[in-house]
């Protein structure tokens, strides 16, 4: 194949198998470049294909670390773990960013070289291919013979040369090719090209890669990621303040956040009871959730499940933890309610041993504060501690150990509800005190240490239900629901460059490109005879069979003449040189 | 006896069959080799009569050694045997006169002990069908939601996408049947003997219909890029020998005379490899779904994540290799290479040393 015949060479990078090995001429010129010419040179080598592939390995690998090292995206708390456990190693890491692996600049450099790359390649080629649509099917090549599954017929006899060239133009036309009509020394031929989708779905293909990066490069930056936990009974109202912690994009704007009303009315969690091996395991929770709109009376019920989203007003709610949420109520010495809420417990294992901390800031003598272990199923190991054997509520105890103090809550500095700094508090029960833990169950009160007052583990059982009270304990503690509430604009586009990706894919690696050539040869002893072959342009590898089957339908089945007697029969792909 | 027991009795009866079929095909690796070395005696002898070095292209007669065996090899029918021919015919133009005696691929005749271990395949193939089908029925869901159920189907997987090539491919394939019985039997072994865990209901977090649709994808494109990886090892022994061959020393012979040529083996390798490849993009794009629905993000570079998507790169990078000036041939059988040992690295290490959410400690 010569490179002038052949415009779809053009379209490939340089060093792509298809294109001609580069002419030495060349490469001896090059020493002489100006600027210009090196930056050309430079542009060349980085769109080649050797560069794209070097770059595709590159990132590969610039990959591994990132799963290896915990992640600040993924796993913060690994990451804070990690600087524990490696006090000097970890600062080294930081400095190549090895947290933030898939943000750091090593490894930006890669992927934007890659898709820089990436550009430097489409454009020339789909150049090249919009020419190569327009453009007639290339000269028939002089000698047939040296191509791919070339095979002859004889002439039907009632037939011309140019009669039966013109047939197999309507044929190949039929069969999807382009077909161009050629005559060179008096001996006609057609010409034909079929499987330009082939580079299409390529271009696609790579195309839509590039659709990718650059929706979730700037699509991203529009969308928002919330954090809020809500308790049973509760409600939150789609606002910047009311998220516990608040993720927004680059470019996104508070004012676009549709201030609708989610109150959780109900969250069940299933447990399995059945199966001896998997007690306790998770079957299912179902968070039942009224949505109310912003100028709405009427609010519409709806449900989160894990992989089951609820889509609202723009945003996705999706559940993605749960757990109890104790009511605690504190008075104080003169029988004053001075603290009430359902506090969230944060689950610390699979049967749901969970801790939490209660904050009274005023109404006593001195600010209180309270850690407590919530065991929804509670057994007493052999030690004397206790645990949870089941993580719902059967035998659920609360154990409170009491600080009295400052709860550095005063000087502004935000701090986390979920934990207590007692540095600054002296402890009141539990520990090294001698004094006992307060312990709990749902529907009891004990009195706090040093007569401060009392505290009480409410029975949240809704009326009409078995309570506390008559030995049944099922609903006696709210259950949270913590939801992430994202907004994503770019999810949906690049959804569809995920279906172009496929589909060029598809195309590009399954429809075959290929030529074919019917030409009407004349011998020298004055015959004509029929002169098929065919060209692949790129993998194809049912190119000699559909050589074989079009000179069978066109010209006939394969004669069984010439000095071949011992070719295997039977075989149309093969031949018959 | 639960369903699960008898699905355990029939993975160990498949393992049992599947070493059958292992050893069978390795006696028939150890025949081929036999083969080549008679043929290449016999070829010292004929080498005279052998008229020109035209003569090579099409016919087995090439060979002429292989002559002798020649008329039984084409009279087996089916999947003939006669390497040489597919081979050539791949390149017809510009083989010629290069491929001597030596370098020719072998025809190598019937094999029983072949045929004993493709239908030892079949029935090991049966049996663990109806293993993996029986633990689907025991757990009342479909058979892959855990490290056992994945290496249970994945290996089932492997087994019949080997099958089904052999019926499709115009090759003879049946070569690789020691290299793909032992790939399961171990993988098999491993998981029955570490992973196994009796059926338990899914949590939460797998309850979906994705569930059913990018673990199997994600199994079947295992199939296929495990296939590649055989072909590719081979493509590269291959190779070996036949720049040996070339570079005129005397060549060993073995069992690679009997089997297509390097150039051969690449192609089917590319060929199963990009069926694994579009098999494994669809994984990708069907777990970042997934991911949306479940953790509320498609893309969050989790391990699991990373490593698929390192895989995906890497066979991206063995497509475009296969393109590449100076990187066709054996640099992309590395890459394939390369390509399938993350796969078992993601399967294997990444599933059990790593941190991750695909963890699934409950919700
Ligand atoms: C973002 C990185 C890239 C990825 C993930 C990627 C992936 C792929 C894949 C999967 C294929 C095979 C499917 C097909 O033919 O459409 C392919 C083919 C191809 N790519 Fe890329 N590519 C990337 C970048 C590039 C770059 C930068 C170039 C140009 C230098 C390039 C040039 C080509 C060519 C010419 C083919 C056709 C190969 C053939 O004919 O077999 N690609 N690419």
């Amino acid at each position: 194949m010569s490179p002038r015949s052949d415009p779809g060479a053009l379209s490939r990078p340089d060093d792509h198998i298809d294109s001609p090995e580069p002419s030495v001429e060349a490469s001896v010129t090059q020493p002489k470049l100006g600027v210009v010419g090196w930056l050309r040179f430079a542009w060349r080598q980085l769109t080649s294909m050797r560069t794209a592939l070097l770059l595709l390995l590159l990132l590969a690998i610039a990959a591994v670390p990132g799963s290896l090292v915990p992640q600040r995206s993924s796993d913060p708390n690994g990451v804070t773990q990690y600087f524990a456990d490696n006090p000097n190693l970890a600062p080294v890491l930081d400095g190549f960013q090895m947290f933030d692996v898939y943000t750091s600049a090593w490894f930006s450099a890669v992927y934007l070289l890659l898709f820089v790359s990436l550009i430097g390649c489409i454009i020339p080629r789909t150049k090249h291919h919009f020419d190569a649509l327009r453009a007639r099917p290339p000269r028939t090549p002089a000698r047939l013979a040296r191509l791919a599954g070339y095979t002859e017929r004889a002439l039907p006899e009632t037939e011309t040369p140019d009669a039966a060239i013109d047939r197999a133009a309507a044929d190949l036309k039929r069969a999807g090719y382009r077909v161009e009509r050629y005559e060179l020394r008096g001996e006609p031929s057609v010409s034909a090209e079929r499987g330009y989708l082939r580079e299409t779905g390529n271009l696609v293909f790579h195309s839509a890669l590039l659709g990718v990066l650059v929706t979730v490069a700037i699509g991203g930056g529009f969308g928002f990621a919330g954090q809020r936990v809500v308790v049973e009974g509760q409600s939150f109202v789609n606002t910047l303040a009311a998220y516990d912690s608040f993720n927004p994009g680059r470019f996104f704007d508070d004012a676009t956040l549709d201030p609708y009303k989610l109150e959780l009315t109900d969250l069940d969690a299933v447990y399995e009871t059945q199966n001896q091996e998997a007690l306790g395991q998770p079957v299912d929770f179902t968070a039942t959730v009224e949505i109310t709109a912003r100028d709405a009376d009427e609010a519409v019920e709806g449900e989160v499940k894990v992989n089951h989203p609820l889509r609202a007003h723009g945003t996705d709610v999706y559940l993605l933890g749960n757990g109890y949420a104790p009511t605690i109520t504190v008075e104080n010495a003169e029988g004053e309610v001075v603290f009430t809420d359902a506090i969230p417990f944060l689950p610390q294992d699979a049967n749901l041993t969970s801790i939490g901390v209660v904050k009274v800031p005023d109404g006593m003598p001195e600010q209180l504060g309270m850690i407590g272990f919530l065991y929804p199923t509670q057994t007493t190991l052999d030690s004397g501690a206790y645990a949870s054997t089941y993580p719902d509520l059967v035998y659920p105890v609360l154990t409170l150990n009491v600080y009295a103090g400052d709860l550095g809550i005063d000087g502004g500095t935000p701090t986390s509800v979920y934990t207590l700094d007692p540095s600054t508090m002296e402890q009141l029960t539990g520990g090294d005190t001698g004094v006992d833990s307060i312990e709990l169950m749902p529907g009891e009160t004990q009195d706090l240490p040093n007569g401060l007052g009392t505290v009480t583990f409410e029975d949240a059982t809704p009326e009409g239900l078995p309570n506390a009270a008559d030995g049944d304990y099922s609903h006696s503690v709210d259950r949270f629901a913590s939801f992430d509430i994202h907004r994503d604009p770019s999810q949906g586009w690049v959804l569809v460059f995920a279906i172009l990706i496929i589909a060029g894919l598809l195309v590009s690696l399954f429809i075959p490109r290929r030529r074919m050539w019917v030409k009407a040869a004349k011998r020298a002893d004055g015959t004509v005879v029929l002169e098929y072959a065919g060209l692949a342009r790129g993998e194809d590898p049912g190119l000699d069979d559909a050589v074989g089957s079009f000179a069978d339908r066109h010209g006939g089945a394969a004669p069984h003449v010439g000095s071949e007697a011992s070719e295997s029969a039977g075989d149309p792909a093969k031949p018959t040189t | 006896m639960t369903l699960d027991d008898i699905s355990i009795t029939l993975v160990y009866s498949a393992m049992a069959v599947y070493a059958i079929a292992f050893i069978a095909y390795a006696i028939d690796l150890a025949r081929r080799s036999a083969a080549a070395t008679k043929a290449a005696d016999a070829a010292a002898d004929a080498v005279t009569p052998v008229p020109t070095a035209r003569a090579g292209v099409g016919t087995p007669a090439t060979v002429g050694a292989a002559a002798a065996e020649r008329g039984s090899a084409s009279s087996v029918g089916g999947p003939a045997p006669t390497t040489a021919g597919p081979a050539a015919s791949v390149r017809p133009a510009q083989d010629g006169a290069g491929r001597g005696v030596d370098g020719a691929s072998i025809a190598y005749g019937r094999s029983p002990s072949l045929r004993v271990g493709v239908a030892m395949t079949v029935l090991a193939w049966a049996l663990h069908l109806a293993a993996d089908i029986t633990r689907g029925l025991a757990a009342g869901r479909v058979p892959w939601a855990n490290m056992y159920e994945f290496a249970l189907t994945g290996t089932l997987v492997i087994t019949t996408v080997y099958l089904l090539v052999l019926v499709v491919s115009k090759h003879d394939l049946r070569f690789l049947g020691t290299f793909i019985t032992g790939l399961v039997l171990v993988l098999l072994g491993i998981a029955t003997v570490n992973f196994y865990v009796s059926v338990v209901p899914l949590p939460p977090a797998l309850q979906s219909a994705w569930l059913v649709i990018h673990v199997f994808v994600a199994t079947s494109a295992v199939g296929f890029l495990a296939l590649g990886f055989a072909l590719s090892v081979v493509q590269l022994m291959q190779a070996r020998r036949e720049s040996i061959v070339a570079s005129a020393k005397a060549a060993k012979r073995s069992f690679l005379a009997t089997l297509p040529d390097s150039a051969t083996l690449e192609n089917l390798a590319y060929r199963v490899i990009i069926i694994g490849f579009i098999l494994w993009t669809f994984t990708l794009m069907a777990g970042a779904i997934w991911a949306e629905a479940a953790w509320g993000r498609y893309w969050g570079w989790d391990t699991k994540e990373v490593w698929t998507f390192i895989i995906w790169v890497v066979y991206a990078g063995y497509i475009h290799a296969r393109a590449t000036r100076g990187w066709r041939g054996s640099r992309s059988a590395w890459l394939a290479i390369i390509g399938f040992s993350t796969v078992l690295f993601n399967f294997t290490v990444v599933n059990l040393f790593f941190k991750g959410l695909h963890a699934y400690s409950g919700l």
